[in-house]
């Protein structure tokens, strides 16, 4: 009993993971029907953003010391401005860079290919492998020839648009090839100076590891059950506790404000909100904006379960891409109870939970047998892949289907 | 359905227009068999021919996504599943029969089940093609029959995808896991399959399996069962309102893509020397895709181009700089999509529509040809 719920609770833990980073991914493709296969490089993104922000911190934070003298308020703003805050800081920023990052997207590429979904998967695809690369390689140089690209480019672009006069339509290649060429010759300036601030990769292609704040790392509360007891690691209650944050700020976003009810109704149908004067294309920006911060968010969370590096979204972003499909299109409801249906049906098969529950039982063996093929964590996967296939065959559209004529996607 | 009205005129046309076809076809292979081997060194001879009987799977892709409008990210499971299929017979038949050297590591003794029947060319044979047909044709029907189209379904491929690769990663006992099978030094027909001969002849057996293919693809999409794939491409509600069923036809067009994609895997596994479950990572499925989307979907010679390009400049930049084209791969995937929709062979059209290239504009062909509308129009003439 007590080991089941045991893994009960890292099930549920596992599957809060999943729901904070299938959240942002949810919202977007019930907006717009777009899967984003670039989600998880997003995550990514925000795990990287956390690791800065953590040696921004160390650096110039202080440690924190209790002391009695200063009183319960002296410690609290002592403990404010410490190191031990960092992740809320890391937080924000991931949330920023990757809504940033997601803004570029969805402007730069996503917004040419509404109604052509699948196309959408392979440009996205191929932002996945820019970022990882991006990740991979990232120094001075790059960074500042990027910066100098889209300053000329943009800036070009913003002055052209300015004229009176029509913009001919070969001045956008014409400008990218001038950007490019400028950006290029001082790139090559600076690889010359063969000086090792500039060459120097930020993060090389070895995994950056994360340490959560102390207060995080400390003995785990004990739940207490009769006489036993077993343990809750607080990281793991933290990331809890984030995940039901995200889902009360999404579900409070959503519904009680402007925006919310602007994304909600381009949600349900598209031409008509349009036809009201909605602005869509903003509504589009904007919910991608926000679903790639979750996507940051959740980043943060799984930076602190384990160390990053460029691949690490793509452990994640197939999980996510079967929530978003058990939950059914545009639902918050179905997607958390499909997360936490795929967290912890893959923990209990996976740790092998079932197979030890089941085993005294006799007239159970022939499955004893069957979970216990099944009991690793990547075995687990094959079987709640076949689960999944087999719940859709009962309720092809999820758990909760659209109604009406949205049905059709 | 052949209506009265065509005339043996459009009939010799078509024949001759074939016919044209086939000697291009005839040609290339001659110049492909024959000349390229003395040409250019074994080393890259053997790359051309890898990238061959990728050619051949990216042929099933345009199958049903340039054709049928179905996105499979999955295909890498049926590659692999043709290329298992052919490393566990040359595994069986060469130095290290009749049980494998790596059984022993994990301490199996004895051969499993499943590995019996490799034993015997035939049957491995028909496996390469029927087994990924019937995986493809099991999870098309489970996923079909719910009407699941569209982003789901390319998802679901994807899970799949992962789930096989997951497995195959995960027994080694039955299949040597992570480490996969190596095929070089077994012997196939009395040839060692890393000698020069051999090697040539699967050079020449992709080529053959190459047309064959070729021909399999245009024979399905030229008539009416390809016109089929295309209305449920472009409006599947409207094919079934029509009276078709559009579940068996996809079921069936996925199962042959399968099959294609299979036969790829064993052409491709004894020229590379190796099978491993990496045949199954999803960049690799995904990859399969972006080389039909350069050559232009829904053209068959589009996919054998796209694949042979996509390739050959993967080899030569990630050869000099392999950062570089990581970077190049996905500026390829997002320029192909917003850009070029249509790949090179759309480029192709769009040189061909320009003033001074436009050849004599004709419209309508079928109705100039049509002696009812000629009849027609000689009346209101008159």
């Amino acid at each position: 009993m007590l080991q089941l719920l045991q893994s009960i609770f890292d099930g549920i833990s596992i599957g809060s993971v999943l729901l904070l980073s299938a959240l942002g991914l949810a919202i977007v493709f019930g907006l717009m029907g777009v899967i984003n296969l670039a989600h998880g490089e997003l995550m990514m993104l925000g795990a990287y953003t956390t690791f800065v922000v953590q040696n921004i911190a160390k650096a110039i934070l202080p440690e924190f010391k209790p002391t009695a003298e200063a009183g319960f308020l002296g410690n609290a703003i002592a403990f404010v401005v410490s190191r031990e805050m960092y992740i809320f800081y890391a937080l924000i920023a991931a949330f920023i860079v990757a809504g940033l990052v997601g803004l570029a997207l969805e402007r730069g590429a996503i917004r040419f290919l509404y109604g052509r979904p699948l196309e959408t998967l392979l440009a996205t695809w191929g932002v996945s492998l820019i970022l990882r690369e991006l990740v991979r390689s990232i120094n001075t140089l790059l960074a500042i020839a990027i910066a100098l690209f889209c300053l000329l480019f943009f800036g070009a672009l913003t002055v052209l648009r300015r004229n009176p006069i029509v913009v001919p339509r070969w001045a956008i290649p014409a400008n990218v090839a001038i950007s490019g060429a400028i950006t290029f010759v001082a790139g090559l300036l600076m690889a010359n100076t063969k000086k090792d601030f500039f060459v120097k990769p930020w993060f090389s292609a070895r995994n950056v590891d994360v340490t959560a704040p102390n207060w995080l790392l400390q003995e785990p509360i004990k739940f207490p059950l009769g006489a036993e007891s077993f343990p809750l690691p607080r990281t793991r209650l933290f990331i809890i506790a984030l995940t039901i944050l995200c889902v009360l700020g999404t579900y409070f976003f959503l519904n009680y404000t402007d925006w919310g009810l602007r994304i909600r109704a381009v949600t349900q149908n598209r031409s008509m909100s349009s036809c009201l004067g909605i602005p869509t294309a903003k509504v589009d920006a904007l919910t991608f904006a926000v679903g790639s911060g979750l996507a940051g968010i959740a980043g943060c969370a799984i930076a602190m379960l384990g160390s990053v590096g460029p691949n690490t979204g793509q452990n994640y972003i197939v999980d996510t891409f079967m929530v978003v499909v058990l939950g059914g299109v545009g639902n918050l409801l179905g997607t958390i109870l499909a997360a936490m249906a795929i967290g912890t049906v893959s923990f209990l098969i996976g740790s092998g939970t079932l197979v030890t529950l089941s085993q005294p039982i006799e007239a159970l063996k022939p499955l004893t047998e069957i979970l216990t093929f099944f009991s690793t964590t990547s075995m687990a996967k094959v079987l709640v892949f076949a689960l999944i296939i087999a719940f859709l065959q009962v309720k092809p559209a999820g758990i909760f289907a659209p109604k009406g004529r949205t049905a059709e996607i | 359905m052949k209506s009265k009205s065509e005339l043996p005129k459009s009939k010799l046309k078509l024949d001759r227009a074939l016919l044209k076809e086939a000697g291009i076809i005839a040609g290339i292979v001659l110049f492909l068999a024959v000349i390229m081997p003395l040409l250019i060194p074994a080393f890259r001879l053997k790359l051309l021919g890898r990238f061959l009987a990728l050619a051949i799977a990216a042929l099933g892709i345009d199958l049903i996504w340039g054709y049928t409008g179905l996105l499979s990210l999955g295909h890498g499971i049926f590659f692999a599943l043709g290329g298992y299929a052919i490393a566990m017979y040359l595994k069986l038949n060469g130095p290290e029969a009749p049980v494998p050297d790596f059984f022993s590591l994990y301490g199996v003794s004895e051969l499993p089940g499943f590995w019996r029947p490799f034993y015997s060319f035939p049957f491995t044979a028909i496996a390469i093609f029927v087994i990924p047909a019937i995986v493809a044709g099991l999870l098309g029907y489970l996923v079909f029959r719910n009407r699941i189209r569209g982003v789901y379904f390319s998802i679901l491929t994807q899970a799949a995808l992962l789930v096989f690769f997951n497995f195959f990663n995960g027994q080694q006992k039955l299949i040597n896991g992570t480490n996969g099978l190596k095929t070089d030094k077994d012997v196939i027909f009395g040839m060692v399959v890393s000698s020069d001969r051999a090697q040539l002849t699967f050079y020449i057996l992709t080529i053959l399996f190459l047309v064959l293919t070729y021909a399999l693809c245009r024979w399905l999409t030229s008539g009416r069962f390809g016109r089929l794939l295309v209305a449920i491409r472009d409006d599947e509600t409207r094919v079934r309102f029509s009276g078709y069923d559009p579940t068996w036809f996809k079921v069936l067009v996925f199962a042959i893509s399968g099959a294609i994609a299979g036969l790829a895997g064993a052409l491709y596994v004894p020229q590379t020397g190796i099978i491993t479950p990496n045949a199954m990572e999803v960049a690799f499925s995904i990859e399969m895709v972006i080389w039909v989307a350069v050559g232009g979907r829904g053209t068959l010679v589009g996919a054998i181009i796209g694949t042979l390009l996509v390739n050959f400049a993967q080899t030569f930049l990630s050869e000099e700089y392999p950062a570089v084209w990581t970077f190049f791969q996905g500026a390829l995937f997002l320029i192909v999509v917003t850009v070029l929709p249509d790949g090179l062979m759309g480029l192709l059209k769009y040189a061909r529509s320009l003033p001074f290239l436009r050849p004599k504009l004709i419209t309508y062909p079928q109705l100039e040809e049509n002696p009812e509308v000629q009849q027609e129009r000689e009346e209101f003439e008159r």
